[in-house]
């Protein structure tokens, strides 16, 4: 099994009946269970401290009580945080939700084209195609800022929305790529039979059936449009950008307002661990499906 | 010839659009800035002189870029060994059946829904060098104290203030954010082996070492090369988290090529700046066009 060849939205876990346990078993059972207990506290000890920060007044600011939960529970530092990030917050729906629709349609076509269209050199065109979700963006940043500017395209979400449709196609066709490869081929043939195109097939045979596809692709485009912080730097600035920029401003420093700061980070996490929380299974699909663009 | 184009217009035009945005946002661009790292812009005004490789001889001279690589090399290494030691002993535990499974799977996961940035402000913190004040009162807070108060104050350290090892430092958060992704991709490899495989193995005698040796690490290796691939090209690329967690753009001990490629281009070096990004992916693709060449010839069997 190679990344790329993973059909997406599977789901992780497809458990096995369990095996009958003996006594030696239940010991390992125990052990089994602190480890993995261990393991909670140590991921969670993050989300403990942006938490209890983030309450945390003037009162507590002595560091002798930095791992304490608060003593008075104050609400200032998430008021200001909501100030600060408010207004990149509905800058950053703005850009994400429109990016992600985007880049999963034409994904989609790709996706479909791809997996069924046997052209001469189709494995070196899709190679070349997946290459670009594995470059540094480094390495097309200087002459991208120019570009950009040379079309015209203004800095901060108009910027980014380009951005992240077009450096978001390449994830998007691998997804669905793979997920057409497992469509049956009887029901195109079929399809074909009845006199329908290339066009014609892909509006009313495979596009009613790309649901999950399209649930597993928006949501790895959502989160990774969302968290990006890269192009934000070069495309953005604290005025027009989105919420990393905004928030790496309210962080940035020296001299760090840590509730506030902690407040801003759980704001801006919100949409994704929501997404992940209700969606989870389709998150890991993505990230199963698609190997990781970095 | 007619029935060509009938036949392969409507997919090319499907398709051509993002042939042609890829053509020109990747690849036109990569050659650009190829073009770019050869000229001696090194400041806003412009200036294109061709003067060939100087830039890339004097970024490899330099003592700051070869310590940016150095830097680079042990983030790297730290970081692989980090989430693939942890994302395997998940994965490992969590392979049988067990009750709050999903719980645990989930809760390992969380941090990759999570941005470097968000997640820098709270490591910044956490990872906050031994202090004092001016009076000599101890002000040190973050996992210092917290390993301090569990008795565990030799482990107390500077953390990335430290122009040796400091990078190692930033590795920490990396592995905590990423190590429940590798799980993932274990547990999928796991999953994978069929139980026929195990059986028969076990039936044959095997010991339960010699069963792993044999048989499920021969089949988890796909999986293992995917990991190493994935995290080691983020690695590459990490720049995020190290811009959170550090104040400073210019501070000394944590460069690796992604910030001095900033460093660069907020000083308006924009020759330097290119060059640095084509040695970047000049990196990348070392590690990932054999692994895409590789997966295309899976493919085709």
């Amino acid at each position: 099994m190679t990344t790329a060849t993973v059909p997406p939205p599977v789901q992780v876990a497809t458990p096995r009946p369990p095996a009958p346990r003996t006594g030696r078993q239940k010991m390992n059972r125990t052990l089994k269970y602190a480890i993995l207990l261990l393991f909670v506290f140590v991921v969670l000890i993050p989300a403990y401290v942006l938490f209890i920060t983030s309450f945390k007044g003037p009162s507590d600011a002595d560091p002798s009580t930095a791992w304490l939960l608060p003593t008075t529970w104050e609400t200032a530092g998430w008021a200001k945080a909501w100030d600060t990030l408010a207004p990149a917050l509905g800058r950053t729906f703005a850009m994400v939700i429109p990016a992600s629709i985007i880049s999963a349609f034409l994904g989609s076509m790709n996706g479909f084209v791809l997996s069924r269209w046997r052209f001469p050199y189709a494995n070196v065109v899709f190679t070349l195609i997946l290459f670009g979700m594995f470059i540094p963006y480094q390495a097309v940043m200087i002459p991208l800022t120019q570009l950009m500017q040379g079309l015209g395209v203004p800095n901060g979400i108009p910027s980014l929305l380009v951005l992240h449709i077009v450096y978001g196609l390449p994830i998007c066709t691998l997804i669905f790529r793979n997920y057409y490869e497992s469509v049956p081929s009887e029901l195109i043939e079929a399809a074909r039979m009845d006199g329908a195109g290339l066009l014609r097939t892909y509006a009313s045979v495979i596009l009613p059936i790309s649901t999950p596809g399209f649930v597993v692709v928006l949501i790895w485009q959502f989160t990774s449009a969302w968290n990006d912080y890269l192009f934000a730097a070069f495309f953005s600035s604290g005025s027009n950008g989105p919420v990393t920029i905004a928030l790496s401003f309210l962080a940035g420093g020296q001299l760090t307002d840590y509730a506030a700061s902690m407040a801003g980070a759980l704001i801006a996490s919100l949409p994704t661990l929501l997404v992940y929380i209700i969606l989870g299974k389709y998150f890991v699909g993505g990230l199963m499906s698609g190997s990781v663009k970095g | 010839m007619f029935k060509k184009v009938k036949t392969w217009g409507p997919a090319l035009a499907l398709i051509s659009p993002t042939l042609v945005l890829l053509a020109v946002f990747v690849y036109a661009l990569i050659a650009e800035n190829v073009r770019i790292s050869m000229t001696n812009q090194h400041t806003a005004r412009p200036s294109s002189d061709f003067v060939g490789m100087e830039n890339y001889f004097r970024l490899f001279g330099d003592a700051d870029f070869q310590h940016a690589l150095r830097n680079l090399l042990l983030l790297t290494v730290v970081f692989l060994a980090g989430t693939l030691v942890f994302g395997f002993l998940w994965a490992w535990i969590l392979e049988r059946p067990a009750f709050g499974e999903g719980f645990f799977r989930s809760v390992y996961l969380f941090p990759m829904a999570v941005s470097f940035i968000a997640s820098g402000v709270v490591w910044r913190w956490l990872l906050s060098s031994l202090q004092t004040d001016q009076s000599g009162g101890e002000r040190t807070t973050g996992l210092n104290r917290l390993l301090d108060s569990v008795g565990l104050g030799f482990l107390q350290n500077s953390w990335w203030s430290d122009p040796n090892w400091g990078i190692a430092a930033i590795a920490v958060p990396a592995i905590w954010q990423l190590s429940g992704y590798v799980m993932a991709l274990f547990l999928a490899g796991f999953r994978g082996i069929p139980e026929e495989l195990r059986e028969a193995a076990r039936i044959d005698g095997c010991s339960e070492w010699k069963l792993y040796r044999h048989v499920i690490f021969p089949q988890l290796s796909p999986v293992m090369l995917s990991a190493v691939i994935i995290i080691g090209h983020m690695s590459l690329k990490l720049f995020d988290l190290i811009r959170a967690i550090v104040p400073d753009a210019n501070t000394y001990d944590i460069q690796v090529p992604a910030t001095m490629m900033w460093v660069k281009y907020i000083g308006s070096d924009y020759a330097d700046s290119a060059a640095i990004g084509t040695i970047m992916l000049v990196l990348v693709a070392l590690v990932v066009v054999p692994y895409l060449i590789y997966t295309s010839r899976q493919e085709k069997r």
